[in-house]
């Protein structure tokens, strides 16, 4: 790829800008989008920038058009991210269940703003974590990332694409309207220091005979791409589909295909997994946090321990799947969790679920709107450690 | 080689070329124009004489929607509504591909209306073949946005009472180059029809009245799928070039069939290249496989436009 048009080494900027550099860095060269608020910088930032780079930006119609655009860029060979906010996540939830269902890597970033519905449409909330998750109706899985700064923005979203082509699944930057609009320094890598993972293309000649969904062994359960134009004359379907990528209207072929698309990403949990520890070792409380309330927490867990309290902190870069091995361990060794999130009650769901009951579990909620009062995260440490 | 050695004889079907034949029985009711549409299709893309793997098809959901899946090309079965803008994906990221749509009157025109109107505006160019049987058959024959007035189905059980959408006067209004509408018994205008489309650089639209003898055709006591030949072939009326806002569909009344547009005008990419060519200059590096769109250099494309726009011609 010709590195013409690329803007490296530090800059200046917001999370949205950064996530669209990312992007670009990734070796993304294609997105449709929809403006919306607070998400609408990155593809400001991408129609703009896109054209530098041999890329192409479309904005469609609706959110429906712009999350299936880009699946038809990915059949023709690009990586391709779409940009959305609270409304139009919820819009997208088809197209993330048909990118899960025909295994088409692709990137969804959702700048979380608070809702229901319009909500507050300029202010910040981390109320789509559930979404993400189970948003789309059946049974798949994604993985979805949470950046806490403008230079986690560029970093998560390179390594979105990166998860995206290694799993053939789609990945969700569940970014938040703090870190979307804050402005921080941020480097850009240089092209050829940052890994980029390449499509699973297959290595098929043109016009061979070809199985879209036919996976080498119970070792690697992710197939082989193509793309339009190789004559290898793929069928995709949304239906539940067997090897050939054919209907398949059957319960085994269900079961085969659920599995498959559940245990690729569970199986590699491990490698997928990105938490960050802070003195989690020998802690009586550990705060689990992520995105922008992982910061937030950050001055309230400092006074705590200014106060004698053995306070850890754990931020969940990766929150979809889930860690939970390493929740399951740390309960066994702490006395509680502390979890703030930007709504009220949902990654704590899974906290509490992997503590099964061998730790507590203090939910610290906010409504959204704006970020906690680190003095609400402190009292929840002092109550925890009681 | 032995001289008694005997060639195989050809293919007799020329259409089990283009077909997955290992899919084959298809889902499609006796007596359903949907088949007898792909047969022209095949047939139009044999005379096309276009590079087989560039050929791409993409389908919604419903009857219709299944065609993607017996053709033996790169064939993309997506979600209900949405093949055209999956299809804008395609065509926007690889421009070397000839993307042709194929799905029903209620994927394109109820749940997918918005999309159909807004890739006929940016002049995306791909081929949109509708078959237009006025009932969603897969689910059973509900009322569909072609219903004709006082037409029967499932969800208007004692007769529609909506104003149908006239599928060529929106095409035209949106933007198509192309418009054509036959019924599935004008077997060779059809073929004809598709050929051209998919010739026609830019959004080209095709519509195909079909019937559905299992839900439309039985519910409102219209025979099978022979009368319905029968009935296009009485009460079909060929006018070329008839303007589009005259030719709306009533219930078992004429069906004014023809060519009802072909002019030219700048496609997404032709449009997109040119004026990116021409306002970065150097700085527009061309996307993957779109070398060819890039036709002068920026100062020829600043007098070409130039000229244009003081010609006063607003077309």
């Amino acid at each position: 790829m010709s590195t013409a048009g690329l803007l490296t080494g530090p800059q200046f900027m917001d999370g949205d800008h950064a996530c669209a550099e990312g992007a670009i860095a990734a070796g993304c060269r294609f997105s449709a989008g929809y403006p919306i608020t607070p998400s609408t910088e990155v593809v400001e930032r991408l129609a703009a920038r896109f054209p530098e780079v041999g890329g192409v930006f479309i904005q469609m119609e609706d959110e429906l058009a712009a999350s299936i655009t880009i699946q038809g860029a990915v059949w023709a060979g690009a990586k391709a991210i779409t940009v959305t906010s609270g409304p139009g996540f919820s819009l997208m939830m088809e197209h993330l269940g048909l990118a899960a269902m025909t295994e088409t890597p692709c990137v969804f970033v959702d700048v979380q703003r608070a809702g229901p519905s319009t909500g507050l449409p300029t202010l910040p909330a981390q109320g789509d974590m559930m979404q993400a998750r189970f948003g789309s109706h059946g049974d798949y899985q994604i993985i979805a990332l949470c950046p806490d700064s403008p230079q986690d923005c560029l970093d998560q979203t390179i390594r979105a694409f990166n998860l995206s082509e290694r799993f053939r699944v789609p990945v969700l930057l569940m970014m938040d309207e703090c870190v979307g609009h804050m402005i921080e320094r941020v480097v850009i890598p240089e092209p050829g220091t940052c890994e980029i993972t390449p499509r699973r293309m297959t290595a098929l000649p043109q016009g061979a005979e070809y199985l879209p969904y036919a996976t080498k062994d119970c070792c690697d359960m992710v197939p082989d791409m193509t793309e339009a134009g190789r004559g290898h004359t793929p069928h995709i379907t949304g239906l539940t589909h067997d090897e050939r990528g054919y209907p398949a209207m059957n319960t085994d072929a269900q079961r085969d295909l659920m599995l498959r698309l559940r245990d690729k990403i569970l199986k590699f949990e491990p490698e997928i997994r990105d938490v960050r520890l802070d003195q989690v070792d020998g802690a009586d409380v550990v705060v689990v946090c992520y995105g922008i309330t992982s910061r937030v927490a950050i001055p309230a867990i400092e006074t705590a321990r200014a106060k004698g309290l053995k306070v850890g902190w754990l931020r969940l870069v990766t929150a979809w799947p889930f860690p939970e091995p390493v929740i399951r361990d740390l309960a066994a060794r702490v006395k509680a969790f502390v979890v703030p999130e930007i709504n009220l009650g949902q990654m704590v769901l899974e906290v509490e679920r992997c503590a099964a009951g061998r730790a507590r579990t203090i939910h610290v909620p906010h409504a959204g709107g704006a970020v906690h009062d680190p003095n609400d995260i402190l009292r929840a440490i002092e109550e925890a450690a009681r | 080689m032995s001289a008694d050695v005997i060639a195989p004889p050809p293919p007799e079907n020329p259409t089990e070329d283009w077909l997955r034949e290992e899919r084959i029985p298809h889902i499609w009711c006796p007596g359903c124009g949907i088949g007898t549409s792909v047969n022209c299709f095949t047939q139009a893309l044999e005379e096309s004489k276009l590079d087989r793997d560039n050929v791409v098809i993409v389908s919604g959901i419903g009857c219709t929607g299944r065609v993607a899946g017996y053709l033996k090309l790169d064939s993309f079965h997506t979600t209900h509504g949405r093949p055209i803008p999956f299809a804008t994906g395609l065509k926007l990221a690889n421009p070397k591909l000839k993307v042709i749509v194929y799905s029903g009157d209620g994927d394109l025109f109820a749940i997918g209306g918005n999309h159909f109107f807004h890739a006929a505006r940016r002049n995306v160019d791909m081929t949109v073949i509708c078959v237009n049987n006025m009932t969603y058959g897969m689910t059973g024959g509900q009322v569909t946005p072609t219903t004709p007035i006082g037409a029967k189905a499932t969800t208007s059980p004692f007769g529609n009472i909506e104003e149908p959408f006239n599928l060529p006067f929106i095409a035209h209004s949106c933007g198509a180059v192309y418009v054509a509408r036959w019924t599935s018994f004008h077997v060779r205008q059809l073929t004809k029809a598709i050929r051209d489309a998919i010739a026609k650089p830019g959004f080209t639209f095709v519509e195909v009245i079909s019937p559905c003898p299992t839900l439309f055709s039985r519910r409102n006591r219209l025979g099978d799928g022979l009368d319905a030949m029968k009935f296009y072939k009485a009460h079909s009326e060929i006018r070329n070039g008839a303007d589009t806002r005259e030719v709306a569909i009533s219930h078992q009344s004429k069906i004014i069939c023809g060519k009802f547009v072909d002019i030219t005008r700048t496609t997404w990419h032709d449009a997109q290249a040119a004026h990116l060519h021409r306002v970065m200059g150097n700085r527009f590096v061309p996307p993957r496989n779109w070398e060819h769109l890039i036709k002068s250099d920026p100062m020829e494309d600043l007098v070409a436009e130039t000229i244009r726009d003081s010609s006063g011609d607003g077309s």
